[in-house]
């Protein structure tokens, strides 16, 4: 779809000067022309690992909703449960359609204000999310607001993020645990600071007005975080087990396949998508999600890729890399069922040829989350 | 600046040919291993595979992407690189000395569709700008 856009088409985030007069290689991802590497993907990925690294993720989605059936709402078309959840906590889950597929995975803020919440979705469904929201409002008392180009969003990410966040001025974020936030300010304006992030490391996303968010880069870029692109955020999500949408997950693939039915709240009488995915809960889902480490030297596995046992196809790769981190080549792969079990062995074809592999967890790396 | 070297052919998808004797030696390019980054893996077809002048023979894997390798003349594969089976990062090191296929030429009139080493200097130019 992208490629048929012409370059000029595509939005700009508020950082695209910055990642042009720096150097970065830039190309379309979500509608937005985006950095996909500074220096090279194998540095910024190591950065991000050993010391830290910042993102621009300006093309995320910010869409408010607030009034007085807000908290409603919210559990009404988001499968975790945010009625228990006080202010300042962050919850990550999905939107579904009612036949359990995935409109998009995102997270909820509960934000300051009386019955307000803060939906951070993926940049190429923003708009998507935004009608999905407003189509389902109907009967509920709340507002709907996208306010993605209101905000601008840096990801500060790996073991260091902590040195960078008091050196901005912002020492008190530093007791928030993993997905909680604060509402603060920055230089007299207001900035969101989240103990989130998408890479498996300890970290901070930043969401303020374009001009803050320029400011916060200008002035971590000088103090020597190293800027990365969406290169290696992607090999690093990879390492974590983190889904990405239109790979692990989609409007074909339902959380209960892609091994996140830790998201779904099924005590909750009601959202959208439930009776569905409660069947297919019941009846067994028919494929899921699953590591897969290849043996020795092997060519990477691609999304697309098809997974085989004893010549017959049973999967497909939705990701793959030759892992930075841990030097192994590695894919997540949507499976038929019978065979996800760990150690089970299968093999994944490569263009013309075919490499043997098992069955292994789909966190291939160990997380480093700032929990109590 | 990317190294080029005198004597060879070169081809638009950046592979280079060594011809000695008839056998044309395939490899790719000091620009091409500097785009893709560090080299993975490198898939090779089979020795007896005939291939015809623009037939994809393989692939080349780095952290990005797999880049396909394309033969820029006809003939018979009579020998891949065993060296980069365990040593992909050869091409990284020494691209011009880690060729990847022996072809035993079918018609080395094709030769003369490939650039020499001034044409591809101002070719891979035109890409960078």
């Amino acid at each position: 779809m992208e490629t048929t856009l012409k370059q000029e088409e595509f939005k700009k985030t508020c950082l695209y000067d910055e990642h042009v007069s720096m150097g970065a290689k830039m190309s379309p991802f979500g509608g937005f022309m985006m950095p996909i590497q500074y220096e090279g993907i194998i540095e910024e990925h190591k950065a991000v690992r050993s010391a830290a690294g910042m993102f621009d993720v300006s093309h995320m989605g910010e869409i408010f909703v607030e009034g007085a059936d807000a908290e409603k709402f919210v559990n009404t078309v988001f499968t975790n449960d945010v009625t228990r959840m006080s202010r300042g906590r962050i919850l990550y889950g999905m939107m579904l359609y009612p036949d359990a597929g995935t409109v998009d995975d995102l997270l909820v803020y509960r934000v300051s204000g009386e019955n307000r919440f803060l939906l951070v979705v993926n940049a190429a469904n923003t708009e998507k999310d935004f009608q999905w929201l407003k189509s389902n409002s109907g009967g509920f008392d709340v507002k709907i607001t996208d306010a993605s180009d209101d905000y601008g969003e840096i990801a500060l990410q790996g073991p260091d993020s902590e040195k960078y966040i008091e050196l901005l001025g912002l020492g008190d974020c530093l007791g928030l645990q993993f997905y909680t936030f604060t509402e603060t300010e920055y230089d007299g304006q207001e900035i969101i600071v989240s103990r989130t992030g998408y890479t498996g490391e300890d970290g901070f996303e930043l969401y303020a007005s374009p001009e803050v968010i320029r400011a916060l880069w200008k002035k971590l870029a000088s103090a020597g975080v190293k800027p990365c692109g969406l290169g290696c955020r992607d090999t690093l999500r990879f390492e974590a087990g983190l889904p990405l949408y239109g790979h692990e997950l989609g409007e074909s693939i339902s959380p209960a396949e892609a091994g996140l039915g830790m998201f779904v709240k099924f005590d909750k009488e009601i959202f959208i998508g439930r009776e569905s995915l409660l069947a297919r809960k019941q009846s067994g889902c028919s494929r899921k999600l699953v590591g897969v480490e290849l043996e020795g030297m092997t060519a990477v596995p691609r999304a697309g890729c098809a997974v085989l046992k004893d010549g017959r196809v049973i999967g497909e790769v939705t990701t793959g890399y030759h892992s930075i981190s841990l030097e192994k080549n590695l894919c997540m792969a949507l499976v038929e069922t019978p065979y996800t079990a760990e150690g089970t062995e299968l093999c994944i074809q490569v263009r013309k040829k075919v490499f043997p592999g098992h069955v292994c967890k789909k966190r291939f790396y160990k997380t480093n989350y700032k929990k109590q | 600046m990317s190294k080029i070297l005198e004597g060879l052919f070169y081809s638009e998808s950046h592979e280079w040919v060594k011809v000695e004797g008839g056998v044309a030696f395939i490899g790719i390019t000091d620009y091409a291993q500097n785009s893709m980054g560090d080299i993975s893996y490198v898939d090779m077809p089979d020795v007896g595979d005939e291939l015809a002048k623009g037939d994809e023979f393989g692939a080349v894997e780095s952290v990005k992407a797999a880049s396909d390798l394309y033969s820029p003349v006809s003939g018979t594969v009579i020998e891949c690189n065993a060296v980069l089976e365990n040593s992909p990062e050869a091409i990284n090191e020494a691209p011009f000395d880690s060729w990847i296929i022996k072809v035993e030429m079918s018609d080395e009139s094709e030769l003369e569709s490939l650039m020499g080493p001034e044409d591809y200097r101002g070719f891979i130019e035109g890409q960078e700008s």
